[in-house]
């Protein structure tokens, strides 16, 4: 690892570090009150369930629009274990449980569907997360339609904080590491790919896979925050949210997510006061947003320590 | 068997609105490949429209009906024109969302202007029951059968005799050569989206006399199991938008008739996804090689 590398990473874990303290400080003085810190951690939530689908959708290049099954799964197993197992040792054993359950459907949908392409295979996952939906839904032990309530709260926003911090490290190295740089090669030419040696289904599916596995997380997470979760939580309206959220902010950039992640969560927040318009202006900002500037708010743009460090050490070069 | 027959014609009838829905959303789909999210709110003002001149100015059937398809097919040209065609060069997933945004616009417009209750469809044709062979149906189900046929034969006859229609399926192979041989694209664009929005239009009145409730958010669940029957019928194919819409609506009925109404939204979707594995084009679709 060379000394550049380390100095960026020494500079994201100190952001990490002075926005928790920043966060814990302002709740402290009493800034951030019940509703904001509801804001935040919605905000929190959606950061992991976005990234991991633009890591499917913008860097894999497969639409999918069932992760919203997959967030479903997570939120269930946390659900049903928190109920038996009321402890945080439980919380952290549900998470990995909602996980492996993910993994494993994750496989089982992605073998079949991810040899189609384009909005046949979107079409394909929407169906796969209904059909999780409609299960969920009949099943006995998820409690039907009614869903599951009272469920105990062990994810409070440093909670939350910690795994966004956690689940973006690991999406964005995979994203920049020699498997991120296969499927990136998929996406752009699948058979030229597979010519030098990649072989597309493994890629494929091993992003999709990481994807599913965030949104179980960001699923569990969700329970065992809100404290009630039912099998409409997680329609395809859901799907289709975490979906505005990537393009929103640039399909491929992953700081974009964050940005668009953010702005959506605070617009929804501004926009509560409104009632029924809130919709209404949520719908004409998304319009006129995506008729303005199509390739979303920061297009592929990437946020980069090492790029800035770079820059910085030319300047200093330069006046030496 | 009576009950067979019985649940084939409830399935028809169901799946004549879902064939009308599905036509819009593979004509738009074949010529600019979007899938147009807000199809099912087209269906939904129809079926507004419908309510409100039926309400008002007591109008029969055939003229709600022709009416809510001429209003529904301009909704669809304006919205095409401000929303879509500002995105004709842009990623595909860009139109997406914005079909979506649109898809919310109308939606919850409808909920703010006129409220989000469920309203009772003004029974403008009143319901009486044939019964032959201890099969019943009603004149409603004849009626939604019998328009929607017309419909799509007419529909056959514009793709295939008119000008236009003609157009429409060059500009849905090639855009730019079409363009070269003196066609708009763009008004092409346009007449697609009338076309397709009066039908949908028509499905929405249709369905407010079979169901007799209408509400703001009745589009979405019909909108997306219409696509689904676009997919499966192969898209970008006008047969197979019917024929996928029928299948899709029989299906429904059928699986509903042996006692598993929980699970028939997860059963549209198995076969969406069994078809789509083995005919990854559709029934109708055309399969395109993939070339180097």
């Amino acid at each position: 690892m060379t000394k550049k590398k380390l100095q960026a990473i020494a500079c994201w874990l100190a952001v990490m570090i002075v926005g928790f303290v920043l966060i814990n400080a302002l709740v402290y003085v009493g800034v951030i009150d019940a509703f904001i810190e509801n804001m935040l951690v919605t905000i929190g939530i959606n950061i992991i369930l976005a990234t991991g689908l633009n890591l499917i959708i913008g860097f894999s290049g497969q639409f999918s629009l069932g992760h919203a099954g997959f967030m479903a799964v997570g939120a269930y197993a946390t659900g049903i274990i928190l109920q038996a197992m009321p402890t945080t040792v439980g919380f952290f054993v549900s998470i990995v449980v909602g996980i492996a359950i993910a993994i494993v459907v994750a496989i089982i949908i992605g073998i079949p569907t991810l040899r189609l392409s384009g909005d046949y295979l979107a079409i394909a996952t929407m169906g796969a997360a209904e059909i999780i939906r409609v299960v969920i839904n009949n099943m006995k032990v998820t409690n039907g339609a009614a869903g599951l309530f009272n469920i105990p709260q062990f994810a409070t926003w440093p909670v939350v904080y910690i795994f966004v911090c956690l689940t973006t490290a690991v999406i964005v190295n995979f994203a920049h590491s020699r498997a991120g740089r296969a499927i990136q090669a998929i996406r752009d030419d699948e058979i030229a790919a597979e010519a030098v040696g990649i072989n597309p289904t493994k890629w494929k599916l091993a992003a999709f896979v990481l994807g599913a596995s965030t949104a179980a997380v960001a699923g569990s997470l969700h329970a065992s925050y809100i404290q009630t979760i039912a099998p409409t939580d997680f329609g395809i309206m859901n799907s289709i949210a975490m979906l505005i959220i990537v393009v929103l902010g640039g399909v491929g950039s992953m700081t974009g997510t964050f940005f668009a992640a953010v702005v959506l969560g605070v617009l929804d927040t501004v926009l509560q006061s409104f009632g029924t318009l809130r919709m209404v202006i949520y719908a004409v900002a998304l319009i006129v947003i995506m008729v303005f500037k199509p390739t979303g708010l920061l297009g592929r743009y990437e946020f980069s320590f090492a790029r800035v460090l770079d820059r910085f050490r030319k300047k200093k070069e330069d006046a030496a | 068997m009576h009950t067979v027959l019985q649940q084939v014609i409830n399935g028809l009838s169901l799946g004549s609105i879902y064939a009308l829905l599905a036509l819009g959303y593979t004509m738009v789909y074949g010529i600019i490949k979007l899938i147009n999210f807000a199809h099912g709110d087209i269906y939904m003002l129809g079926a507004f429209w419908g309510y409100y001149v039926i309400n008002t100015y007591h109008v029969d059937f055939i003229v709600a009906l022709l009416s809510a398809m001429i209003v529904t097919a301009l909704a669809g040209m304006i919205i095409e024109y401000l929303a879509y065609r500002p995105l004709r060069n842009s990623p595909r997933i860009t139109a997406l969302i914005t079909a979506i945004g649109v898809s919310y616009f109308l939606e919850n417009g409808m909920s703010y202007l006129f409220g989000a209750n469920t309203r009772n469809f003004p029974q403008v044709v009143k319901q009486h029951n044939f019964t032959a062979l201890g099969i019943s149906i009603s004149n409603i189900q004849v009626l939604i059968l019998v328009t929607a046929l017309i419909l799509m034969i007419l529909l056959q006859l514009i793709i295939q005799k008119t000008k236009m229609g003609t157009a429409m399926r060059a500009v849905a192979v090639d855009q730019e050569a079409a363009a070269l041989v003196g066609i708009n694209p763009d008004h092409v664009i346009s007449f697609t989206f009338g076309l397709g929005s009066a039908l949908a239009g028509a499905a929405g009145v249709l369905i407010g006399l079979y169901y007799n409730s209408i509400d703001p958010l009745m589009g979405m669940t019909p909108g997306i199991k219409a696509f689904v029957a676009a997919v499966v019928g192969g898209i970008g194919s006008v047969p197979g938008a019917a024929v996928g819409g029928f299948l899709i609506g029989l299906l429904e009925t059928g699986v509903q008739a042996i006692g598993l109404s929980a699970y028939k939204d997860a059963a549209v979707y198995v076969v969406l996804i069994l078809i789509l594995i083995v005919l990854p084009a559709g029934l109708l679709g055309k399969n395109v090689k993939e070339k180097v």
